[in-house]
C-alpha cells in the first residue's frame, strides 16, 4: 500500500447532520431546530486491499460514517468518491454496481436478518437482485457460500433463530459475499458475540480477505480488535477524525491526547501492568453543545489558550500519519508531551 | 462439602446449585459452585453468556425469583443468608452487602430524583436524621466524583450520562457503608474511557473502606485491571480459580487458556487468534461428563463419561479438569 496509488474510496469533507423536532421553548426563542452534527468535515481515504479501521466511543460517528461508505446515508456536505466518481452523482446502472461491489455487514445479526426468511432465501435474495448467477446455478453457489463461512451446508433450509450469535453474523458475512463485493463495511462485527466466538469470527474475516482481495473498513469501539486487523486506524472524536495513521505507529506513539487517552484506557491483559490513575477525565460535551475551539478541550489536559478559539485541522506527524491538535504542531517537544501524559 | 476455612473469608460460598423449571426441562444454571470472598479482596468471577456468574451473584442474596430455586449455602458473619428470615435478610441486603448492576437506567427509579433514591437508603439502613441524610447524600456525590454535586442532587436519573448514573448507583450502595459490594457488569455498558474512570473508582472506594467487591464481568482485561483473585466459570461451574496473577500467567483449564487466546495480543498483529470452536452449552442440555468436552483439544472418553471435580492443584490454585497438567505444560511450551 504505497501512498501515491489513488485511493479506492475519498471521502472529502464529509458532514453529516440529523435534525432533531422543535421545542417549544425553541419556537418562543425564535431558534432553529436544535440539529445533531454526527460527522463534522471528515476527510480520510481507503486503500485498495487495506483494512481501514474506525474506532471511537458512542457518538464519535463511526458508526454514521459507516453508513455514509455504503450510501445508506446522503451527506449533508462534502463528497464520498468510490474509483474517483461522486457516489452521490451515480447513474442508476453505476449505482446499482456500486451497491454491489461495497458491501456492509450489520453488528446486529438478530435483527439485520429477516426471520422469516431461511438462509437459502437470504442468499437467494442477495443473488438475483444483482443478477450473479443465473437461477440453475444458485444451488451451487449457496453451497459454496456456506463452506466459505464454515457453516454446515445443511444450514440453508434453517431460520436465523436456530443460530447461535456467531452463527448468524457467519450468515451476514455470506450475504454481504454472495454479490462477490470488493469492499466490506463491518460495523461493530462481533462485539454482540462472546469473547470466544469473537476470535472465530475475526479468524474467519482475516482469511477471507486474503482470499477474496477484500478491501475492509472496520468499524468498532475494542482497540485490541481493531489494532488487532487494522492496517490504518482513524480515531474519531464527536464527528471529527482527530488522528489516522499506520496502526503500528498509532499504537507506539499516539499524537492526539484523545487517542492516548483512549489507549490507556482499555484495560491492559496483563494484571502486573494495572495503574490506578484514570487515563481521561471528564465525559463527553452535550453533542447539541459542542465546545468552541478544539472538541477535546474539555476533557485535555494539556489545552491551552489556541485550544479554546481555534478548531485544529489535521497535519501531518509522520509517513501517513495526521493528527488534529495545536499542540503537537510545535513539532517534538509537544509530541513528548502527549507521551508524557 | 466445606467451605476452605484457611483464608477466614468474610463472605464463604459452598454447594450453591440455582435452578430454573423451564418448558424445555429443567434448566441448571449454577451447580457446585463453592467462593470465598475475604475482607477488602476484590474476587472476579468471570465467564460468557450462559456461564451462570450472574445468576451466582443473584442467588448470594437471594435475588432469584419464581421459578428459580436456590439450594446450598451462603455464609455470612456466621449466619446463612440462603435460610435466615426474611426480616433479617433485608438488613443485611442493601445494608452490609450491596449490589450494582450492568445497567443503571433500570436499576434507578426514573420519576425520582437521586438525593431521594440516595435518602432512602440511608433512612433504611443508618440512624442519621432528615438533616444528617441531606448532608451525607452530598457528602457521597462527592465520594464518588459527581461534579456540581450539590446542584446535581435534584436532578432525576434521564439527566445524568451512563457514567454518571453508575457513578450515582455506587453512591446509593456505600450509603450503607457496605462491607460487601457485589457488581454485576457495573461498566460493560460504558464507554473505555468512563469504564476506566469507574473501575478506578471502585478500586480506590475499596481502599478507602476497605469493603470487598465480587465483581462479575465478561471482559478479562477488567479482570485484570481491577481483581486481586478470579474464578472461572462455565456451564455453572466454577472451572478455575487462583490469583489473577497466577491464573493469566498460567492457565490450568482449556477453557481459561482458551479464553486468553481469544483476546488479541500485541505483536501478533493480523496472526489468526487460538478461538474456541463452537458454542457455549444452552443449560437445559449440558454435556454428559465435563460441559466443556465438546469444544476442548484436550477431551478424552473419560472427559465425556465422568465430571471433573473442582480440585486443588496447588496453595489458592483450584482446577476442575482431567488432564490440567497437560494443558498448563502446553501453554507454558507455545
Amino acid at each position: 500500500m504505497m501512498d501515491h496509488v489513488a485511493p479506492l474510496i475519498s471521502v472529502e469533507g464529509l458532514s453529516k447532520h440529523f435534525g432533531l423536532p422543535q421545542t417549544l421553548a425553541g419556537v418562543l426563542a425564535g431558534k432553529a431546530a436544535p440539529r445533531v452534527h454526527a460527522l463534522t468535515n471528515v476527510d480520510l481515504e481507503v486503500r485498495r486491499g487495506e483494512t481501514l479501521g474506525i474506532v471511537g466511543e458512542s457518538g464519535c460517528g463511526k458508526s454514521t460514517l459507516a453508513r455514509c461508505l455504503v450510501g445508506l446515508h446522503t451527506p449533508s456536505a462534502g463528497h464520498i468518491r468510490f474509483e474517483g466518481k461522486d457516489i452521490g452523482a451515480l447513474r442508476p446502472a453505476e449505482r446499482r454496481a456500486f451497491n454491489r461491489r461495497v458491501q456492509m455487514i450489520f453488528q446486529d445479526p438478530y435483527s439485520s436478518l429477516n426471520p422469516r426468511m431461511s438462509v437459502r432465501q437470504v442468499l437467494t435474495e442477495a443473488l438475483s437482485v444483482h443478477r450473479m448467477r443465473p437461477k440453475a446455478d444458485i444451488p451451487a453457489r449457496i453451497t459454496e457460500l456456506l463452506g466459505l463461512v464454515r457453516l454446515p451446508a445443511d444450514a440453508a433450509e434453517r431460520y436465523p433463530h436456530e443460530f447461535s450469535g456467531g452463527q448468524r453474523q457467519r450468515i451476514g458475512i455470506a450475504r454481504a459475499l454472495a454479490v462477490e463485493p470488493e469492499v466490506l463495511v463491518a460495523d461493530e462485527l462481533v462485539s454482540a458475540l462472546d469473547v470466544s466466538v469473537q476470535a472465530q469470527v475475526i479468524n474467519l474475516l482475516l482469511q477471507l480477505q486474503e482470499r477474496l482481495q477484500l478491501t475492509v473498513v472496520f468499524v468498532a469501539h475494542d482497540l485490541r480488535l481493531v489494532r488487532h486487523i487494522s492496517h490504518r486506524v482513524a480515531v474519531m472524536y464527536l464527528g471529527k477524525v482527530v488522528e489516522i495513521s499506520p496502526v503500528e505507529a498509532l499504537f507506539a506513539a499516539p499524537r492526539h491526547p484523545y487517542s492516548k487517552a483512549l489507549l490507556a484506557a482499555a484495560p491492559e491483559l496483563d494484571p502486573a501492568r494495572r495503574t490506578r490513575v484514570a487515563a481521561a477525565r471528564g465525559e463527553l460535551p452535550n453533542p447539541l453543545d459542542l465546545p468552541a475551539g478544539c472538541l477535546f478541550n474539555t476533557r485535555c489536559p494539556l489545552a491551552f489558550e489556541r485550544c479554546f478559539a481555534e478548531r485544529p485541522q489535521l497535519s501531518s506527524r509522520g509517513p501517513g500519519h495526521l493528527a488534529a491538535c495545536h499542540l503537537a504542531e510545535f513539532g517534538m517537544p509537544a509530541a513528548e508531551a502527549v507521551a508524557a501524559l | 462439602m466445606k467451605p476452605a476455612s484457611d483464608r477466614g473469608g468474610d463472605l464463604k460460598v459452598w454447594g450453591l446449585r440455582t435452578t430454573f423449571a423451564t418448558s424445555r426441562g429443567v434448566a441448571v444454571a449454577v451447580d457446585e459452585v463453592n467462593l470465598d470472598v475475604a475482607p477488602g479482596e476484590v474476587v472476579g468471577l468471570v465467564g460468557e453468556s450462559g456461564s451462570g456468574k450472574s445468576v451466582t451473584l443473584r442467588s448470594i442474596v437471594r435475588l432469584i425469583r419464581e421459578p428459580g430455586k436456590v439450594s446450598g449455602h451462603v455464609e455470612w458473619q456466621g449466619r446463612d443468608l440462603l435460610t435466615m428470615p426474611d426480616d433479617d435478610l433485608r438488613k443485611v441486603r442493601g445494608a452490609e452487602i450491596a449490589m450494582i448492576f450492568q445497567e443503571p437506567m433500570t436499576a434507578l427509579n426514573p420519576v425520582l430524583p437521586v438525593r431521594l433514591q440516595i435518602e432512602e437508603n440511608l433512612q433504611a439502613h443508618t440512624t442519621l436524621d432528615s438533616r444528617a441524610r441531606r448532608a451525607r447524600a452530598l457528602e457521597l456525590m462527592n465520594i464518588v466524583g459527581i461534579p456540581a454535586a450539590e446542584s446535581r442532587l435534584d436532578q432525576y436519573p434521564h439527566q445524568f450520562s451512563g457514567g454518571m448514573r453508575q457513578r450515582v448507583m455506587i453512591a446509593i450502595a456505600l450509603a450503607s457503608s457496605p462491607r460487601l459490594l457485589l457488581a454485576d457488569e457495573p461498566t460493560t455498558a460504558l464507554d473505555v474511557t468512563i469504564q476506566d474512570q469507574i473501575l478506578k473508582l471502585l478500586l480506590n472506594l475499596r481502599d478507602q473502606f476497605g469493603m470487598s467487591v465480587l465483581f462479575v464481568t465478561h471482559d478479562l482485561g477488567v479482570v485484570a485491571a481491577t481483581c486481586d483473585r478470579m474464578a472461572v466459570m462455565y456451564g455453572g461451574r466454577i472451572v478455575e480459580t487462583g490469583t489473577v496473577a497466577e491464573v493469566f500467567a498460567e492457565p490450568h483449564h482449556p477453557y481459561t487458556r482458551g479464553l486468553l487466546g481469544s483476546v488479541p495480543r500485541i505483536g501478533a498483529e493480523r496472526t489468526i487468534l487460538t478461538s474456541i470452536e463452537g458454542a457455549p452449552p444452552s443449560l437445559t442440555a449440558l454435556p454428559a461428563g465435563c460441559a466443556f468436552h465438546p469444544r476442548c483439544a484436550f477431551a478424552t472418553d473419560h472427559c465425556r463419561e465422568a465430571r471433573p471435580s473442582l480440585e486443588a492443584f496447588a496453595p489458592g490454585r483450584e482446577v476442575a479438569c482431567f488432564h490440567h497438567r497437560e494443558v498448563a505444560a502446553m501453554a507454558e511450551a507455545a
